[in-house]
């Protein structure tokens, strides 16, 4: 099985890492400590204590705090509980109509507002654009991805979560 | 009833299929095998066997290729072969388009079911075709031929090898058509029906079918490469088991199965998390203005909801309660295309290796809920373009997988979705000069197989270099393309500016051509793909999705005078707001916001545009490299007013140098000035909530959006409960197209 030092792996997530270097690890066998040394890489960049139990998303994590876990940004804007969906704690942009569309495609080439309209989901902290969901009018929000957290690391890894 | 009982130890298939099936359900093992015995005495011999296997198809594939004469199978090699089990498991399946994986299994076991044993009979040397979609196959245009393999008297095991044609004489010329709207329009359909014997293809069966279809050369070429195939495989299969034994064989080939059940547990709790994962995807069908038929004449939008469940041991599960119905258009999905387009990815992303096989098929649960689009339950539905639903749906998938891939920290293997494999112009016309004056050509570019892969969560995506749904080919070579399709000549291919969604990695790019009509008469020509809206959930954490297609065609041209004076003549749209076929062209040119469109009959000099599609994006935009962005507005990928808007970036132009730079202290105040934007045009989630919530209860859905929820709350309670769970509306509340 392959292993990456440290700096690989810092090099990888930030998109360091050039093709003959990059195509190496997509052709390799997966290197079974990942999920370990991207914690460990991912906990030492926030500026915050909380333990990340699991990284969601580029720019949120799962953390502990006072016995929960909640959905925690990069620039510190707590989310809440995990398991709600974390796109109703954000600011939300509706682009529905041709002109808001047409500033990022070109006449055409974007969707037709009266069949789909663009979401944008911001951190209220830091306003970085966290999604940017396509649907058709008046579709519910997805909520897309539900992590059964203790099942993962009792049931895959062996051992308790951090915070267990 | 000579055929009777041509199972193991005196059984019926049918026997033999119960036995399967109930082994399967009362254990969760194929054939209720808890160890892989002959692995574990000795795993040479086992890995050898395998190995000895796939060899056999991986060399049967590559010979009966050079048999073939349809340039699908022949130049980019659209062809699979596989070995069965007697019961229509797949053991082993050859390199090539692993849509496959789980198509032919359903034939064979509906030959099974429907007591083929007896009535016709299945004896060694007899031939069966079948391309029913609702018989385990995709569409009607990948055409299958399957023969038993017998030894001393006793069925053990089954070859089968698929390629896709050009045309198999449907309501238009095509290969994935836009215009069928019914079963009787799809083109002609084999249901498993046996159309040889004694390893021979009946003369009444190849007349018939020469008769019954456009291209009657590739049709009974590409039957011959198919067959011959299938008789290599049959040969290496009875020398594997004179070589290790029949009892060996029998043993070897469920285990096989079993280990190819392990396998996907395996590698899914090596990859991603346990947990429910969703997507929504969409497909547009803007066939209102379109549509020939009355009953066709229908904008609809296809609902494709996606929920993903994977449990503690690895299993998956596959679920699309919600999906909207079936329609009078080609792309319904029987369950043969849902295996395909579920498998071609699979194999790709997750559990690829060489023990891909119908154990992987034993692993994943799904749901594809009766009376919608991916299980209508009508044969008499058309099948022919499932892709339409299948690209969306699937690439849905990935998108959900991603999210798993990313958490447990394999970031090189997000794909936050695909460009769709669309604007295979298509259609045909008859030489009306020339040496072949009188013939007809085709037009079925695989271009298509040319699109630009999403981004990753750590680098750009390819640009046109990748499609996931027809991975076995690389378009070949476009100059054998234009001696098939010589009527349809091309005047240039250039990369089509602003097609590669954005993202701090920005999806793949992609190229848009300009041909025209030469030589020919009865020229018919149509595409399909993504048009009004953005198909298959793409972009993610921040991403968007990539450009959608669009329709331009330019009738009654002067483009004759044009090539006569030597004057210039468009060679693309790269603005479509400032059209070059407008300012160049004197003709009647016809601009659609959407890309699928019915046929046109098209006349010389006449000429289109069609564009591939790009990949999505990930990360915030303006996350974006300066120096990537400026790459981008040099290599044409981007152009000055999108960079601006999307990613912030002030670009000037330098002359002299022919070049773009980024201007940094302009580019950081406009990034700025984007980050107040965003705080001052967005809204909370409850005022979201109720901006969003009012376009229903105030009617302000377009016909085509109360269509598609309407029929996702009749056709499945939990999402009834969940839409109007989630805006509140009254228990009684219903949809309804006027």
């Amino acid at each position: 099985m392959p292993k990456y030092d440290k700096r690989t792996l810092e090099r990888l997530i930030e998109g360091e890492l050039k093709w003959d270097e990059l195509k190496l690890i997509i052709g390799d066998d997966k290197d079974p400590n990942r999920f370990d040394m991207i914690l460990d890489i991912l906990q030492d960049k926030v500026p915050w204590e909380e333990k990340i139990i699991l990284p969601l998303h580029e720019h949120l994590h799962i953390v502990a705090k006072d016995g929960t876990r909640i959905i925690k940004c990069d620039c510190g804007h707590e989310f809440g509980d995990y398991r709600e969906n974390w796109k109703k704690k954000c600011r939300i942009r509706v682009r529905d109509t041709i002109e808001e569309i047409n500033e990022l495609y070109p006449k055409d080439m974007g969707c037709d507002p009266n069949w789909m309209e663009i979401r944008e989901y911001y951190c209220p902290g830091c306003f970085t654009l966290l999604e940017a969901e396509s649907v058709p009018p008046a579709y519910p929000l997805v909520f897309n991805f539900f992590p059964e957290i203790d099942v993962f690391y009792e049931e895959w890894l062996g051992r308790k979560a951090p915070d267990r | 009833m000579e055929n009777n009982n041509i199972g193991w130890q005196g059984k019926s298939l049918k026997q033999m299929l119960h036995e399967s099936d109930e082994y399967i359900g009362q254990t969760g093992n194929y054939y209720g095998i808890d160890r892989l015995s002959l692995k574990q005495k000795n795993p040479f011999r086992y890995e050898r066997a395998y190995a000895s296997l796939r060899g056999a198809l991986v060399s049967a594939r590559e010979t009966a290729l050079h048999v073939a004469a349809s340039p699908i199978v022949k130049e980019i090699g659209e062809l699979c072969f596989a070995l069965y089990s007697p019961e229509g498991d797949s053991i082993v399946v050859s390199t090539g388009i692993l849509v496959h994986v789980h198509t032919m299994s359903e034939a064979i076991k509906f030959m099974i079911q429907e007591g083929y044993e007896e009535d016709p009979g299945i004896n060694p040397g007899d031939i069966f075709l079948n391309n029913d979609p609702e018989c385990g196959n995709v569409h009607t245009t990948d055409v299958q031929t399957i023969i038993p393999i017998f030894w001393r008297g006793e069925l053990i095991g089954w070859a089968g090898g698929v390629t896709h044609q050009i045309d198999t004489g449907g309501i238009t010329p095509g290969h994935d058509l836009v215009a069928a709207v019914q079963r009787f329009d799809d083109g002609v359909y084999y249901t498993c029906r046996k159309i040889g014997s004694n390893d021979k293809i009946w003369k009444d069966h190849m007349i018939n079918a020469r008769r019954s279809v456009r291209t009657p050369l590739y049709w009974e070429l590409d039957e011959k490469c198919r067959l011959a195939g299938n008789l290599m495989i049959r040969d290496a299969v009875l020398d594997f088991i004179e070589k290790e034994g029949l009892d060996y064989y029998k043993q070897f080939i469920r285990e096989a199965i079993e280990e190819g059940r392990r396998i996907v547990l395996k590698r899914v709790k090596e990859r991603l998390i346990p947990g429910i994962y969703r997507a929504a995807s969409f497909f547009d069908v803007p066939f209102k203005e379109e549509a020939w038929q009355p009953r066709a004449k229908m904008n609809k939008i296809t609902n494709e909801p996606i929920e993903i469940i994977i449990d503690k041991d690895g299993g998956l599960s596959i679920d699309f309660e919600g999906a909207s119905g079936p329609g009078p258009n080609p792309m319904n999905c029987g369950k043969g295309a849902m295996e395909g387009g579920q498998w071609v990815l699979l194999t790709q992303i997750l559990i690829y290796g060489d023990k891909v096989n119908d154990g992987a098929y034993f692993a994943v649960k799904k749901n594809y809920p009766l009376g919608t689009w991916c299980n209508p339950g009508d044969p008499y539905l058309s099948y022919q373009s499932p892709w339409g639903n299948l690209i969306p749906a699937y690439t849905g998938m990935m998108k959900c997988l991603s999210f798993g891939l990313f958490s447990r920290g394999y970031r090189e293997e997000v794909v936050p979705g695909y460009g769709f494999t669309g604007d295979a112009i298509q259609g045909g016309g008859v030489y009306s000069s020339g040496p072949l004056k009188g013939d007809r050509w085709a037009l079925s570019t695989f271009e298509i197989s040319g699109q630009g892969l999403g981004a990753s969560a750590v680098r750009d995506g390819l640009d046109w270099g990748y499609a996931m749904w027809n991975p076995e080919s690389d378009l070949g070579d476009v100059e054998t393309w234009e001696l098939f399709q010589g009527g349809i000549p091309y005047l240039s291919r250039k990369i089509k500016p602003n097609t590669a969604g954005h993202g701090k990695f920005r999806g793949g790019a992609n190229y848009a051509g300009v041909a025209m009509i030469a030589n020919s008469e009865d020229v018919d020509f149509f595409g399909a793909r993504d048009g009004l809206s953005f198909h298959g959930s793409g972009g993610m954490h921040g991403g968007y999705p990539h450009a959608t297609g669009y329709r331009l065609i330019a009738k009654n041209t002067n483009l004759k005078e044009l090539i006569d004076n030597q004057e210039k003549y468009p060679l693309g749209d790269p603005d479509p707001s400032d059209g070059e076929f407008e300012r160049m062209l004197q003709a009647d040119i016809t601009r659609k916001p959407y890309a699928s469109i019915y046929p046109v009959t098209l006349n010389n000099y006449d000429m289109v545009h069609f564009a591939l599609s790009g990949g999505p994006g990930y990360g915030d935009p303006l996350e974006r490299q300066l120096d990537l962005i400026q790459k981008d507005l040099n290599d044409g990928i981007y152009t000055e007013d999108i960079v601006y808007n999307v990613y912030g970036a002030v670009a000037r132009y330098d002359e002299e140098t022919k070049n773009w730079a980024i201007e940094e202290v302009e580019t950081a105040e406009r990034q700025e000035e984007l980050k107040r934007e965003r705080e001052n045009k967005s809204m909370t989630y409850e005022e979201f909530w109720q901006y969003e919530r009012d376009k229903i209860t105030q009617n302000k859905l377009g016909e085509h959006i109360t269509r598609m929820y309407s029929e996702s709350i009749k056709l499945s309670d939990k999402w009834r409960k969940h839409f109007l769970e989630f805006w509140d509306l009254p228990k009684n509340f219903e949809m309804e197209v006027n």
